[in-house]
């Protein structure tokens, strides 16, 4: 456990630049940096780790980074996303707690792979001690030389600036994060064209989240095949999973990947009072709802959850109900997030979103109607891969699964008028 | 060129358009909300989705440029079945008012509607309220009725320059809104209104007031700036109802400014003359045209017989047709009087007779948008020519060029400005000397053009400013980001410019420095038909009066063919004091004026909505159009009434039955085409010598014409009048001479000129030169002395 991200969590001051130092910190990067080591071999090793981003879309970060122009004559730009918003995560928050200078050096070698000489780390609104802790570190960082001009006497040269926003959690989807950053209201841009041709600025850009960059220097470090032998083929690495709801010890766990589900479960204490399993959001709101005896089958990689489970892994925020779950309330209340989060932009999730949070209100109040639940899944499925970001999507997913894996909940609720589990 | 394909038609297109822009052209409609063709990409409506083969998901047609061998299917179930779902977003949250909407009948959702939605809602929720903005007096909001488009946002950003809305909060509550207690004042507010895809923004002054479907649209030019934009004016019963853009793309694109678009209150005021009228002691009486005219004619008569022809003295607008300028200047030539002008504001004749042409933009007005350097003297051009300033912006915007201004005030241009110079109306052409000298002292300058030796030798006494180095270094070509070796250089005069007490200096000097860089070099025409009437030689003959010098020495009889003398002339207390003394004003007018009140008889003549005629742009387009409605009561369109006065007066060639027949004479039966391309021409016979003057100390007033101020039309609309952009009733002087008067900003002072006075607030506007004081021309301040002239700014005892 605690393999990577979490390398310093059980040592003592744990955030301090000396601990860091004391497991190897920033030595990858000075060794990259003085070595000259080329770009291309930087990028190889992350492609090889088989590191896929940790925001939730699981996209190879060795493929991203390698979108970006090599040949470009201009400023580029790394940035950091910390912007975690999502209802279960709560992983990116502990590594800046516990871990941040794993992400300073993270992306400064990003910086130094991808041609950058300046870095933004947007940290959600909602986390001030977090973003402070942050700042201290990035102090640490440029006092004992390892940001700033011409590091370790060559001629690379690369400062961070910590951008704390306003929590919102459209902000986390990376082009509103962009805009944000540029001192506009945060809304997601289309796309084509993507960041890595015109981001920040108009510049080139590579937006990472927060756990994929702190994987980085363990990667370079060791090398990517050892960053992939801790997890399994096409999900590599550890990962931190941000278990919530019904256990007895709820938490971050960075295990690596692979590890079976009812394995997570006990790490963190299992269902609590001795309940039996309901349900499993594996990923973050956004995923889809897996019930229990699906999840205890599941090993916690991308593959897996996503063929077995029919949800995707996200970001690894795990969401455990127990048997006394109301099925329909917890989905008001997601729908009702979605409905609050939307920017608005676009025609299908600044409309949609409300609607939907409405009809399943109103089953909720004891006022459905029997053809509400077709309703909500046309609606959803509307939706669904017509707006410009993935916001829409997020939204559509819970109504769909909900309704998909427990509509004798909803039928009960409709029908009766009130609710078939707690009465 | 990729080759694509949609709904099964194969076409090449051109590398890297749009979809949408690629079904446009093959005329296959796509529906969309959000997408104009003149504006930025938002992708947010989502109406536009198509659906492409090889793609899982519906594509939005606006944002997804073409590639090679892309099939895409507009009318496919999947593309039409996102296009409904689209639909019926966003008609859940739509109100249901049509029926009380003034866009109803022309509202692109309620026809979409038509098309992709349902007859049933499956919507029973609560509907979404939006609280209601008020914008400023031209457009109404609803903004319930907001589908969140954000072509408004785009449009004040891109277009206007100035982002006047934006988008606040999230989800369903986001909405579209003002700055916290502001209004939007862009001069191109109006076309919002166009844009707006449903009624949320729509015309304040229309409001309620007819149905699309009952008007009827009949083509017209616009009758204000230099642009000859092209209009449509939307009658019902009689009354122009509305204004609003013809697509123009060479001329005004598909925009328009608020002063041609809401200047048609003017026509619809109280104020309009609809019956002749002759003066009895004290009293208007009511008279027909017969006797009228013939008064007019026999006080004419009269007046040749007792004092001779020069006696008269004939001002024309310079926003009258070509036709009516002809038919004035044929009556004056007729009745042997030379002294006829339309160039009422200009101060500085000392170029008649040196002009080798016609002065005119020197350009086209698409060829702005291509300049790379541009030096704009005298000029508030946002006032002046509202969507000129546009093409300039585009130039510095979206061409990099890099635009310099000699001024005596400051303006905001709301584009980058890389040399700006602020400085009195003396110092501009000091300043222009300053940069001629600097140009003709440049390596790269090959001197094509001999200066004479008059012009080196003031130039050897002036020492040149590092910015008349720089601006001079930047119409060469360097630049302040990087050099061009054959840049593409305008130099233009503005109105303000043309009003100016030394216009010959600065003319001669600009015409010197866009030689010696091989410009372009353009005179921007005041008005709508500064050009026109000047083709059609509404102007003195050789060594007779000139509009300044007619009132300077006073006439016995004046003819006034829509002019208000003191608003229009630039002397309005000379214009005022001429008119009270003279024997006999006749005055041909659209309206009732005050400042006709040493009138002896009105003759009801028809606004630009009910005559037909012609003008001539600033780029040399002539453009003739007919009548859009009917004149009110018994107004009669000017060259009718101009050919009964020439009848009446007994000369020859009055017989015309049509304004065509006027027309085929102004340009002697020539191809209008042929007569610019012969008589355009912004070269001087000999260059003026130039003249340094040491310093003034007296205050000397800086008199601009206000966006909303223009002509007698304006000036009674009275939307345009309560508009933010309206600024009048004031003097503003810079912090220092303030200062050093003793003077406090806020508080009212005494300004004098001329033997008047008038209280006018004092604002502070450190953008003024310093030894000026800005009054504007308003109806508190039009009975001031000349716009140029000396002033007095007093504290109040």
């Amino acid at each position: 456990m605690n393999e990577v991200c979490f390398r310093t969590r059980h040592l003592p001051n744990p955030a301090s630049l000396e601990t860091y130092r004391s497991i190897g910190g920033y030595e990858t990067l000075k060794r990259l940096v003085t070595e000259k080591v080329p770009a291309a071999e930087i990028i190889n090793q992350v492609k090889l780790s088989g590191l896929r981003g940790r925001g939730g879309a699981g996209f190879p970060t060795g493929l991203k980074w390698s979108f970006m122009p090599r040949y470009y004559d201009g400023p580029k730009y790394v940035i950091c996303n910390t912007d975690e918003g999502e209802p279960g995560t709560f992983k990116d928050r502990d590594i800046i707690r516990y871990n941040p200078h794993q992400v300073i050096e993270g992306m400064a070698i990003a910086a130094y792979a991808m041609g950058a000489r300046v870095g933004y780390n947007y940290i959600h609104g909602e986390i001030w001690a977090e973003y402070l802790a942050f700042e201290r570190a990035l102090d640490e960082a440029r006092a004992a030389g390892f940001l700033g001009e011409h590091l370790f006497g060559t001629d690379f040269s690369f400062d961070i600036y910590a951008h704390h926003g306003y929590g919102a959690y459209i902000c986390g989807e990376e082009t509103a994060l962009i805009e944000s950053i540029e001192g506009k209201k945060g809304q997601p841009r289309f796309k084509p064209p993507f960041p890595a041709s015109y981001g920040l600025y108009g510049r080139p850009t590579n937006v990472n989240n927060t756990e994929s960059y702190a994987s980085i220097p363990y990667i370079l470090q060791y090398g990517g095949q050892a960053f992939q032998d801790l997890g399994v083929p096409g999900s590599g690495g550890t990962k931190i999973f941000s278990v919530s709801g019904h256990v007895e010890k709820p938490g971050n766990y960075e295990i690596g990947m692979g590890t079976p589900f009812p394995k997570l479960l006990e790490l963190a204490g299992g269902v609590w009072k001795g309940r039996k399993l309901k349900a499993v959001i594996p990923g973050g709101s956004s995923t889809a709802v897996v019930p229990g005896e699906i999840m205890m089958q599941c090993t916690m990689d991308y593959d897996s959850i996503a063929k077995v489970g029919g949800s995707s892994l996200g970001a690894g925020s795990v969401i455990v109900m127990d048997e006394t779950t109301d099925m329909v309330q917890v989905l008001n209340r997601l729908s009702y997030f979605y409905y609050e989060e939307s920017c608005g932009q676009c025609t299908p999730c600044r409309e949609g979103t409300g609607w939907l949070w409405r009809v399943v209100r109103r089953i909720a109040q004891g006022k459905g109607r029997p053809e509400d639940l077709d309703l909500l899944l046309d609606v959803s499925n509307n939706i669904s891969g017509r707006t410009i970001c993935a916001l829409g999507d997020a939204a559509a997913t819970p109504v769909i699964s909900f309704i998909k894996h427990f509509r004798p909940e909803f039928e009960y609720y409709i029908q009766h008028g009130r609710s078939m589990v707690t009465g | 060129m990729p080759q694509i394909e949609i709904d099964g038609i194969p076409v090449e297109v051109e590398h890297g358009i749009s979809i949408i822009e690629a079904a446009d052209k093959l005329g296959i409609p796509i529906p969309r909300f959000c997408y104009h063709k003149k504006l930025s990409v938002a992708a947010n409506c989502r109406m536009c989705l198509v659906q492409v083969e090889k793609f899982a998901k519906p594509l939005p047609a606006c944002a997804t440029p073409v590639s090679d061998g892309m099939k895409i299917f507009t009318r496919s179930k999947a593309a039409v079945e996102a296009q409904k779902s689209v639909m019926e977003f966003l008609l859940i949250n739509h109100p249901l008012d049509c029926p009380i909407c003034d866009q109803g009948g022309e509202c692109d959702l309620q026809d979409l509607a038509v098309a992709y939605g349902s007859t049933k809602s499956r919507y029973t929720e609560e509907k979404r309220v939006v609280v209601n903005k008020n914008i400023g007096p031209l457009i109404a909001t609803d903004m319930t009725r907001c589908i969140q488009c954000t072509r408004c946002v785009r449009f004040l950003k891109e277009v206007g320059g100035l982002m006047e809305l934006g988008m606040i909060n999230r989800t369903e509550h986001a909405e579209i809104t003002a700055y916290i207690g502001k209004s939007v004042e862009s001069e191109l507010s109006g076309n919002i209104i166009d844009l707006c895809p449903v009624g949320a923004l729509t015309s304040k002054p229309f409001r309620y007031s007819a149905r699309g479907w009952e008007l009827e649209r009949r083509p017209a030019i616009a009758p204000h700036d230099g642009l000859g934009s092209h209009i449509e004016v939307h009658v019902k019963n009689g009354r122009v109802m509305r204004v609003v853009p013809r697509e123009k793309e060479s001329i005004n694109e598909c925009w328009l400014s608020d002063r041609d678009r809401f200047s048609y209150e003017g026509v619809n005021s109280p104020d309009r003359l609809t019956k002749p009228l002759l003066r009895r002691g004290d009293q208007w009486v009511e008279t027909d045209w017969q006797s009228a005219l013939e008064f007019a004619a026999s006080r004419i008569k009269d007046t040749i017989a007792r004092h001779g022809p020069d006696q008269i003295g004939m001002l024309i607008s310079p926003h009258s047709t070509m036709e009516e300028g002809f038919l004035l200047k044929k009556i004056a030539k007729g009745i042997g009087c030379g002294n006829i002008d339309h160039r009422l504001r200009r101060s500085d004749y000392r170029l008649d007779g040196n002009f080798q042409g016609t002065p005119w933009l020197g350009c086209n007005l698409t060829d702005i948008n291509q300049l790379d350097r541009i030096l704009l003297i005298g000029s508030i051009l946002r006032n002046e020519h509202p969507l000129l300033a546009h093409r300039f912006r585009c130039a510095v915007k979206y061409n990099e060029a890099e635009l310099s201004l000699i001024n005596p005030l400051g303006q905001d241009f709301l584009a980058p400005v890389a040399h700006k110079v602020i400085t009195s109306p003396d110092g501009m052409v000091e300043m222009l000397l300053q940069v001629l000298k600097a140009v003709s002292t440049l390596e790269r300058r090959l001197l094509c053009l001999c200066l004479p030796p008059a012009l080196t030798r003031v130039m050897e006494t002036v020492e040149v400013s590092e910015t008349a180095r720089a601006i001079a270094a930047s119409l060469a070509g360097y630049g302040k980001t990087y050099d061009l070796i054959s840049p593409r250089v305008g130099v233009f005069l503005g109105n303000l410019a043309q009003h100016h007490p030394r216009y010959a200096e600065l003319y001669t000097l600009a015409e010197a420095i866009a030689s010696l860089n091989g410009a372009v070099f353009g005179v921007l025409s005041e008005t709508n038909n500064r050009v026109g009437l000047n083709l059609a030689r509404a102007m003195p003959r050789r060594g007779a009066l000139n509009a300044r010098t007619m009132l300077e020495q006073p006439r016995k009889t004046y003819v006034l063919f829509n002019v208000e003398p003191e608003f229009d002339c630039h002397n309005g207390k000379m214009a005022a004091d001429a008119m009270a003394a003279a024997e006999c004003v006749i005055a041909l007018t659209s309206y009732k004026s005050e400042a006709l009140r040493d009138a002896d008889v009105l003759l009801p003549i028809a606004p630009f909505t009910e005559t037909s005629g012609t003008y001539t742009s600033m780029e040399g387009r002539v453009q003739s159009f007919a009548a859009a409605n009917r004149p009110l009561g018994e107004c009669r369109p000017g060259w009718k009434v101009l050919r009964v006065l020439g009848n009446l007066l007994g000369l020859e060639g009055f017989d015309y039955e049509s304004s065509e027949q006027v027309k085929d004479e102004v340009f002697e039966g020539e191809a209008p085409s042929k007569v610019v391309w012969n008589r355009l021409n912004n070269n001087l016979r000999v260059l003026f010598d130039i003249e340094i003057r040491p310093p003034s100390m007296k205050l000397q007033r800086i008199g601009d014409i206000p966006l909303y101020q223009t002509d007698g039309t304006v000036r009674r609309a009275p939307s345009l009048q309560a508009a933010g952009k309206n600024c009048i009733g004031y003097v503003s002087m810079n912090g220092k001479d303030i200062q050093s008067a003793g003077l406090k900003p806020g508080t009212l002072v005494r300004v004098s000129q001329g033997g008047e006075s008038v209280e006018l607030p004092l604002r502070q506007d450190d953008r003024l030169a310093s030894g000026c004081a800005r009054v504007p021309l308003g109806p508190s301040t039009a009975r001031l002395g000349d716009l140029f002239g000396e002033i007095r700014v007093e504290a109040i005892r």
